[in-house]
């Protein structure tokens, strides 16, 4: 171990997250290999070891044999003031390697917010921050994860960008620069040739010219890049690799436990959310595929928690199957099965009943919108009605908590539907009283709510998001309304909504944006602990650049978006359909009853949506 | 089967994982091993394990102990090596029998250390180590429960011994483990309260072996 670092470990907080070490890293002999991947997570261990995709891609890319994959976490503030200190660069977790050895630096981004820190690692990396002043072929500096579908504000300082799932992708990728590195290639004819791989995106080939008012005029590829890059996915997840001997943390993480992953995509259509549409089409795994691994991945592990991941449990058709072949195994381990992510209006007393054997944890509800005109205009389909319903039978069955998430600042919200929120969790609280075995315990509903924030590739990418100010009367006005001590109103402030709302729709021009926060400290701004609203707003001054721009600017469907290269399946005129919908508060059929002909299907090459 | 023990090394990059991520490192790994601990009755079951003299995070050892029961029998001869294949680096069981002493009576820690000095001469502090340890007391100030307070540290060490290396004084020590505790770190802050000229850059400890009152080493 360096040196440096034992003498700084042992006055940093939790130091394990920093040594590697784990059951089941994967060491390989550094001579043996012709690429060192630094796969770099630019949050903290604990959340990137939390992580499926992190730990899919991890075992993708080590599963060639030229390739050497190891994990870069960025430091906590204390760890990284000592790391300054005592100029220690920051290094990969399995050979302890600085980051200056390597020959790419590939990045996962799953959150805007997380942009300074890519930042941030590329300097403590040594390297210079922005591709073009990178001029070798190595290292190469690239990107992927679901904040690659607008790239734009990071355009500057990556060399390329992954659209898509990685499995394939990320392989295809390394195998070129295998080639490239082989055979003495240049940067700029390596960055050519990548181009070609379906999902690459590489921002150097695209010129893009603002009207004056700040738009995007056009944009043009170069050199062959294709004018629209199209997101990469895995047809077939059945055969695609899960790793079954994953990393097993020696610390505690965010969620220390086996992730299945049960399918991609989504049949619900939420018009506000941006993950619904920009994972499809929609491809579901075997439930004996998942037993399978499930079970493999606790015994090599040794985990007592498995989570059943997606964006809609209860959309999974073989759930009940599913459960029961987990279950057969978990149950006599003492081993907990959690579902997240189940809705109100099929969540059945069946599996409710299967999970309590084994553990009881609260309910959780993402409602978004206070009235049923609010959740039809946003094609949320979950009714009051199935919502109590769904109660009745947890308060009967002893449960005692509920949490209940909306969203402020949605389309067409009125403040009728701000109070109905207030409304709708008295209404739980009555039907608690109705149905509670044992009223001794009380009961806690929870209420949540964000700021809205519109998101690139759904179908309210066009809308402007509310002010803070507008925010703050909205929340004012749902504290108002509730008047039980039973419900709790927990608010997230709008600060770090604009500042995303911001990100997610940007353009190039906020490359030095990032790169002014990132020179005033800013880092691991996901964190309260270290965002700065003010530093933001003074960066964008600096430039010329408002924050109203972005944000609270309502977009004309004619205007050229900054993300328009990036084509992630759906089509832009399904989602003007789905946006025009909202407006006359009509829901769409989910894909389980119609197919509305999204165009994610052309993504498969002969598959099948499973809608 | 009750009343088993574990005898493990902890050294390398595991020194730094913190006796709770260990009690859970430990509980994993038994289950990847296809060992079933035992757990509590009860409304929360935990397994029921317990390691005697809870290491802080940074020190090594080759002498750790750990106390467990399993459901149902098993080879004990064949477990240290099914247990270590399944560990973090670092973790290496060397040995497992039926539990002989009491925790309680383990008394005293066979310890070695490395005092690093980045610019003092290490032959010439091995010396005046020596010299600072032979003192009748060291009293210094600890903090206890009860706020500041002063503590003889010299009756909890049994031997001690200095001898330069490398830009280092290594040490090898006997201390009290328990009635009273010693921590090693004690030692260098020692240093750094009575005699500053003398404390170590950095320190850093590994136990070697455990003793009982008689010097019989504790199983
Ligand atoms: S192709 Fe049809 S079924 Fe598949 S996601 Fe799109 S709308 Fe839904």
């Amino acid at each position: 171990m360096d040196k440096r670092l034992e003498r700084i470990l042992p006055r940093v907080q939790k130091p394990a997250r920093y040594t590697g070490g784990e059951y089941n890293q994967i060491i390989k002999d550094k001579q043996k290999v012709d690429l060192r991947v630094a796969f770099c997570f630019p949050d903290t261990y604990e959340i990137g070891m939390s992580n499926l995709g992190m730990s899919i891609l991890y075992h993708t890319m080590n599963s060639l044999p030229y390739v050497w994959c190891e994990r870069v976490f960025a430091p906590w503030g204390d760890m990284y003031e000592e790391m300054k200190k005592a100029e220690l660069p920051l290094y990969a977790l399995e050979s302890g390697d600085s980051l200056d050895q390597f020959d790419v630096l590939a990045f996962s981004i799953g959150y805007e917010m997380a942009y300074t820190t890519v930042l941030d690692m590329i300097d403590q990396a040594g390297l210079p921050l922005r591709s073009a002043e990178r001029t070798a072929l190595l290292p190469l500096v690239f990107a992927g994860g679901s904040a690659a579908v607008n790239a734009e504000p990071m355009a500057d300082f990556l060399d390329l960008f992954v659209i898509g799932e990685g499995e394939e992708m990320n392989n295809d990728l390394l195998a070129l620069l295998h080639t490239a590195k082989t055979e003495g290639w240049d940067k700029p004819e390596f960055l050519r040739r990548a181009a070609q791989i379906g999902g690459v995106y590489v921002p150097s080939l695209y010129d893009i010219a603002y009207h004056p008012d700040g738009t995007v005029a056009s944009i043009t590829p170069r050199d062959g890049a294709p004018e629209r890059v199209t997101k990469r996915i895995v047809v077939d997840l059945d055969s695609a690799p899960y790793p079954v001997n994953p990393v097993v943390p020696s610390t505690e993480v965010v969620h220390d436990r086996v992730n299945l992953e049960l399918f991609r995509g989504c049949v619900r259509g939420c018009r506000f959310c941006q993950a619904g549409y920009i994972y499809r089409p929609i491809r579901a795994k075997k439930p004996e595929t998942l037993v399978k691994q499930g079970i493999e991945a606790l015994k090599n592990t040794g985990h007592e928690d498995v989570t059943l991941l997606s964006l809609s449990t209860s959309d999974y058709r073989p759930l009940p199957a599913l459960c029961d072949g987990l279950l057969d195994y978990c149950e006599s381990r003492s081993i907990g099965l959690s579902l997240p992510s189940l809705r109100a209006d099929n969540f059945s007393m069946e599996i409710m009943e299967k999970l309590q054997k084994v553990r009881k944890s609260g309910l959780t509800f993402a409602v978004e919108g206070g009235s049923q005109r609010l959740r039809d205009a946003i094609n949320k389909n979950v009714t009051e009605g199935d919502l109590l319903h769904t109660c009745a039978i947890a308060f009967a069955g002893g449960w005692n908590s509920v949490k209940l998430y909306y969203m402020l600042g949605l389309p067409t919200e009125t403040d009728e539907d701000i109070v109905g929120i207030a409304d709708m969790a008295g209404r739980i609280l009555h039907c608690w009283r109705e149905n509670a075995k044992n009223k001794n315990r009380g009961v806690k509903i929870t209420v949540s709510t964000s700021c809205f924030i519109p998101k690139p590739h759904s179908p309210f990418q066009w809308e402007p998001q509310i002010t803070r100010e507008e925010y703050l009367r909205r929340v004012n006005l749902l504290r108002a309304s509730i008047n039980s001590r039973s419900v709790v109103y927990n608010w997230h402030d709008a600060d770090t909504s604009v500042v995303e709302a911001v990100l997610s729709r940007g353009d190039r021009r906020l490359g030095p944006v990032l790169e002014e926060v990132w020179k005033n400290g800013g880092r691991l701004e996901a964190w309260s602990d270290y965002f700065r609203f003010d530093r933001w707003m003074n960066a964008l001054d600096k430039f010329g650049l408002t924050a109203a721009f972005y944000a609270e600017r309502e977009r004309s469907v004619e205007e050229v978006l900054p993300w328009d290269m990036i084509d992630v399946g759906v089509r832009k005129a399904h989602l003007v359909k789905e946006r025009e919908r909202c407006y006359s508060s009509t829901l769409s059929p989910d894909c389980r009853h119609q197919c509305s002909a999204c165009g994610a299907l052309r993504l498969m090459e002969g598959g099948k949506c499973d809608g | 089967m009750d009343k088993l023990r574990l005898r493990f090394e902890k050294t390398g990059r595991a020194v730094w994982i913190s006796h709770l991520d260990l009690m859970h490192t430990m509980q994993r790994a038994f289950s990847r091993a296809g060992y079933a601990l035992k757990y509590s009755e009860g409304f929360n079951p935990h397994p029921q394990i317990s390691i005697a003299l809870p290491l802080s995070v940074g020190v090594g050892s080759y002498c750790e102990l750990m106390d467990f029961r399993l459901n149902g029998d098993t080879a004990l001869a064949a477990l240290p090596a099914r247990l270590t294949a399944v560990m973090p680096e670092g973790i290496r069981v060397t040995d497992c029998y039926e539990q002989v002493n009491k925790f309680a009576l383990l008394k005293y820690l066979e310890i070695r250390g490395s005092f690093e000095y980045d610019e003092r001469p290490a032959g010439e502090m091995a010396e005046e180590l020596t010299r600072f340890f032979a003192q009748p007391e060291i009293v210094i100030e600890k903090k206890t429960k009860r706020g500041l307070g002063q503590s003889d540290i010299k009756p909890a060490i049994r031997e001690i011994a200095f001898e330069a290396g490398e830009g280092e004084v290594l040490l090898h020590a006997v201390i009290s483990a328990q009635e009273p505790t010693l921590n090693p770190a004690l030692l260098p802050d020692a240093l750094r309260q009575l005699k500053p000229a003398l404390a170590p850059d950095f320190a850093k400890f590994t136990r070697i072996e455990n003793y009982l009152e008689n010097m019989q080493v504790f199983r």
